[in-house]
């Protein structure tokens, strides 16, 4: 007899952002630099 | 066994220039936060812009010292998250145009009352703002508010229920509004779809 498959709708698909990204985010994160100067705020990327 | 650091800690220390604490902090919410984004938008490539996009905003507050630590860091990060999705959805308005040429238009027959996603998020937004105020009204003014608005309740109901005579009731309606746009008006709050 045929199986049915029933779709389950109850759980939320658990998703992961890949390691590229995250690499990403840390080099971003190294190369941000931010300077406050007299109240005014600087940022800059350092590569 | 992987550690788990608390959050608090790891903010501390990564505004201090330990680079290795954001690793951490990334990979700890990673699962979470990308299931969060990727259950509204339904699209991977999305899911991950959005992802990085929340990160690149925390990283610059952080950064800039202007994050104040008060054990909620996670529900901080959502919120951004939330946000941007919102973004998001107003940047795609992908719904095709019907422009209709003759006398009859399908779209006056057929009619659709649900919110779209866009909508429905930035009412659960309004309502969870809304809520947060209300929370900060005085507890009189609150109970009024509460029975007429959430329970839909007569003034002569809410007097009889409280205790207190209609005018008093009504007194407290009007100050309860009073109160809550001046703290809109104060923070600046928009409260609208």
């Amino acid at each position: 007899m045929e199986h049915i498959y029933i779709k389950d709708n109850t759980h939320c698909e658990l998703v992961k952002t890949r390691p590229s990204r995250i690499r990403f985010l840390l080099d971003y994160s190294k190369s941000l630099n931010i300077i406050e100067h007299h109240g005014v705020t600087f940022e800059s990327n350092l590569n | 066994m992987e550690l788990q650091i608390d959050d608090a800690i790891l903010v501390r220390d990564y505004m201090k220039g330990d680079e290795r604490a954001l690793e951490l902090l990334i990979n700890k919410h990673n699962q979470r936060l990308s299931s969060f984004i990727y259950s509204k938008v339904k699209d991977r490539e999305a899911t991950e812009d959005i992802f990085q996009d929340t990160f690149m905003k925390v990283i610059r507050t952080l950064k800039r010292g202007a994050y104040n630590e008060e054990g909620k860091f996670l529900s901080w990060v959502m919120r951004i998250a939330h946000n941007l999705i919102i973004d998001h959805f107003r940047r795609n308005k992908r719904m095709p145009k019907f422009q209709s040429n003759g006398d009859f238009n399908i779209f006056g027959v057929i009619s659709d009352d649900e919110l779209n996603v866009e909508c429905q998020l930035i009412k659960d937004q309004i309502d969870c703002d809304l809520g947060q105020l209300i929370e900060e009204l005085p507890e009189d003014q609150k109970k009024v508010l509460l029975m007429r608005i959430y329970k839909n309740m007569s003034f002569k109901e809410i007097a009889e229920n409280t205790g207190v005579s209609i005018n008093t009731a009504l007194g407290r309606m009007r100050y309860a509004l009073i109160n809550i746009r001046k703290v809109i008006e104060k923070h600046d709050i928009v409260l609208t779809n």
